[in-house]
């Protein structure tokens, strides 16, 4: 099973630049999971131990407030990355991620790839600067939504 | 003696004063130089007694100042605040009255009678300013019927400068001091040895015809020689000068040169420049109504971009920052106008720089962006 | 520094400072301040021909005139179709017409949309909040001529679910027209099924080839910049997109010099502009 996962992460943009070794930990540390309509993917506050690559449907991200209920930040789509809490302190989940659609993902092993970051520090660069990549593209998204471009300013 | 295009003759200091009057008496209005509110204006002149004789000015940044001639010159001046806009693309104009009934609007018709105009004392760069309005209004894609009408037919006897003012630089924008071309007839002013004579260039056969009317004598070696020396003297006494080598491509990679925040802490938008300038055309469109609303009329009138309306839409004007009015202004006239028009729009005759009130000069704010030119950022 | 693209009917229209008088036939609601108005002549004569992109100057008598894109289907120009925001005095009075009564008509004016250099070739259509309307008559006509283009997709953005328009003609372009149809809002409210998050989101997966595709984005400059970005992140060169800009217009015609923006008269030498063309002064603030 594992090694019909391998070719999908190969190929996949997100981690093409990944040396051999670093490419096979990877790939060692993947599973398919799904997600059902509706079902949660994780909650606020849970420990974070893994991160997802969506191969197919959407996720959306968000954030429950009293008196309101589930507000939708933004949402996840095909090829996108999510996940970047399994790789910092205290490795929590920030926000709820619930399948909007029949969801298929790739579940990677967060907290057995954060130990062997601490005994690699190669692979841990090479991780650290991916989920990087991911987080900076999310915050320049994040901006561009709370400038309420369409609004009228009166 | 028969005249033509292309001849030179010599009037005397009577023969203009009897040329106004052929132009009178053929129903031109005659508009030219002539005292008022403490400057040389264009306005109506009923006679040759109208110009300005003896009269000169001395000008420098936001300095203008009449002064009395040791001579009786008739034009021995240079341009003040007005131009030939004033006339050509007036600064206010309707466009059309209409009533509103249940059936449409209904147009009245506007009378649009061209008057016949005679220029008289159109100074070399004002003779370009109005070639570069034209390109503006009958040149595009839409033409403005009422300038296209008034401007057909326009008689122009041009005057080739006898001094330079202190702001002047028509040699540096390739526009002066001598009038090439567009003209019925061309003056040259040659006062010397007690003689007070014109040499006049026939720029068309109607000007030919007009002049036939006035005693007037083919000019000689020496009169012709008189004029050019004139028209050569005053082009090496420029009051300013600006280096217009790549001036296009100049400002255009120097839209954030740090100089523009040092002359938008001087510039009071207060548009003077604009109002003066004999190529600025920018307007606005007025509609107004009576108290029933049944009956509205469409106006024109002159606007300028360093108001903050100029620029207003949805949500604020996008040329906020007293700044960007400026350098729009100036790139606009030095630059854009360029690729729009094929010419520049700054004639060189220094106006905007005796009218401004805090005496910005156009021709150093250049000097400036060159010496701190960023070659290479685009 | 034109754009390179020509109207057919570059005639230009007689008597241009009058406004015709058109007759309003349906007045809609589209969302909370977006509004449709649909036009007759009032003198019986035929409607004009325009090419999507174009704009007109509407007149409300009396009360003053503004440049609004033309947003219906450019194969029945016998209705005149204008898709609006109230934004101020001249946009409220004209909120105010009812079935029947006379607004004044100028145009239409301005360069269209590049539908000619799109034949063959992916198109993609970004429109931001209200840059649906100046859009929608590109979509008429992709769809009057479905086979002369390959895939097209649609990625819209709107502020929220309430703000999307067109949201039945949106599901026409989906099911019948053949065109990808992606939305998504800034802030999601209620049942919302599709995407949130801005639509530059959109592009990086959107279905096009960058070797052989046309871009078309409409919306706020700040939306159009990053939109270009991304579309360039993929691959697609600027000589291929083309964006709509506005400024402040009194005249349409080229002469009162309020839409100027850089060496181009918005008017005249826009409102559709190929990219290449005004990169360097879109790039510039407050020009």
């Amino acid at each position: 099973m594992i090694h019909t996962l391998e070719p999908i992460i190969r190929e996949h943009p997100f981690f093409k630049n990944l040396a051999e070794p670093h490419l096979k930990l990877v790939v060692g540390c993947a599973k398919n999971v799904r997600f059902d309509e509706g079902q949660m993917l994780f909650r606020e506050g849970e420990p974070a131990d893994e991160f997802y690559l969506i191969r197919t449907g959407r996720v959306t991200i968000e954030a429950h407030i009293p008196g309101r209920g589930p507000a939708i930040c933004e949402t996840i789509g095909e090829g996108d990355v999510l996940g970047w809490s399994w790789l910092f302190p205290p490795y929590r989940w920030r926000c709820d991620a619930r399948a909007q659609q029949p969801t298929r993902a790739l579940a990677f092993d967060g907290k057995c790839l954060r130990g062997k970051c601490d005994q690699d520090h190669d692979l841990g660069y090479e991780l650290m600067k991916l989920c990087a990549a991911v987080m900076a593209q999310r915050l320049q998204a994040t901006r561009l939504q709370l400038l309420d471009l369409y609004g009228v300013r009166k | 003696m028969n005249l033509q295009a292309g001849q030179q003759v010599v009037l005397q200091r009577d023969g203009v004063f009897q040329l106004l009057t052929v132009l009178r008496e053929r129903g031109y209005r005659v508009i030219g130089p002539t005292l008022g509110r403490g400057a040389i204006v264009y306005d109506e002149l009923n006679s040759g007694a109208d110009l300005p004789a003896g009269w000169t000015d001395t000008q420098d940044g936001g300095n203008y100042r009449l002064k009395k001639r040791e001579d009786n010159a008739l034009f021995g001046y240079t341009v003040g605040p007005h131009s030939w806009k004033k006339i050509l693309h007036p600064a206010t104009r309707r466009f059309w009255r209409a009533k509103c009934d249940g059936e449409g609007f209904k147009f009245l018709d506007e009378e649009h009678e061209p008057s016949k105009l005679a220029f008289v004392g159109v100074r070399a760069c004002d003779r370009q300013a109005i070639a570069v309005q034209d390109k503006i209004f009958i040149d595009g894609k839409y033409v403005d019927p009422v300038y296209k009408s008034q401007r057909d037919d326009v008689f122009i006897v041009a005057v080739n400068c006898g001094q330079a003012s202190g702001t002047c630089f028509c040699v540096s924008m390739g526009t002066g001091p001598k009038a090439t071309f567009g003209f019925d007839l061309a003056l040259t002013e040659v006062l010397e040895n007690g003689a007070h004579y014109f040499v006049v260039e026939i720029g068309t056969a109607r000007g030919a015809e007009i002049l036939g009317s006035v005693p007037n004598k083919e000019a000689n070696s020496e009169q012709l020689a008189a004029a050019k020396k004139i028209v050569t003297n005053t082009a090496a006494h420029m009051g300013r000068r600006m280096d217009t080598t790549g001036i296009k491509e100049l400002l255009y990679r120097n839209y954030e040169n740090p100089r523009w925040d040092n002359v938008a802490a001087r510039c009071l938008n207060c548009s003077n420049c604009t109002m003066v300038c004999p190529t600025c055309f920018c307007t606005t469109v007025e509609d107004v109504t009576d108290l029933t609303g049944e009956s509205a009329e469409r106006w024109r009138k002159w606007d300028s971009c360093f108001t903050m309306d100029f620029s207003y839409i949805v949500g604020g004007s996008i040329r906020a920052a007293a700044l960007a009015r400026y350098r729009q202004w100036m790139t606009h006239k030095l630059a854009t106008w360029i690729d729009q028009f094929g010419t520049s729009g700054c004639v060189g005759c220094g106006r905007c720089i005796t009218w401004c009130p805090v005496a910005i000069d156009i021709t150093e704010e250049i000097r400036a962006i060159r010496e701190s030119d960023a070659v290479g950022k685009v | 520094m034109a754009s390179e693209n020509k109207p057919i009917a570059d005639d230009p229209i007689p008597e241009p400072m009058r406004p015709r008088s058109y007759r309003i036939q349906r007045v809609r609601q589209e969302t909370e301040d977006t509004f449709t108005l649909e036009l007759e002549p009032a003198d019986g004569a035929k409607g004009f021909k325009f090419e999507p992109g174009q704009f007109n100057m509407l007149y409300v008598f009396g009360v003053g005139e503004v440049p609004i894109s033309i947003s219906g289907n450019p194969s029945s120009p016998e209705t005149l179709t204008h898709t609006t925001r109230v934004v101020g005095t001249v946009t409220r009075a004209m909120r105010q017409l009812k079935r029947g009564d006379l607004i004044g008509v100028r145009g239409p004016f301005g360069k269209p949309w590049p539908i000619e250099q799109a034949r063959g070739r992916d198109v993609v259509v970004v429109p931001g909040g209200i840059g649906l309307a100046p859009l929608r008559p590109v979509l008429y006509a992709l769809t009057a001529q479905r086979k002369q283009f390959r895939r097209v997709a649609l990625l819209y953005g709107a502020r929220t679910p309430e703000n999307v328009l067109f949201p039945k003609e949106m599901k026409q372009w989906r099911d019948r027209s053949n065109f990808d149809v992606h939305l998504t809002v800034d802030r999601a409210t209620g049942a919302w099924r599709d995407s949130v998050g801005l639509v530059t989101n959109l592009i990086p997966r959107a279905p096009f080839d960058p070797a052989n595709a046309v871009a078309m984005v409409c919306g706020p400059e700040v939306m159009m910049r990053f939109v270009v970005m991304e579309l360039e992140k993929r691959g697609l060169t600027d000589d291929r997109i083309y964006v709509s800009l506005e400024r402040n217009m009194k005249c349409g015609l080229g002469f009162c010099g309020h839409c100027l923006f850089g060496p181009t008269f918005i008017c005249k030498d826009g409102p559709v502009f190929r990219f290449d063309a005004i990169r360097h002064f879109f790039s510039k603030w407050e020009v």
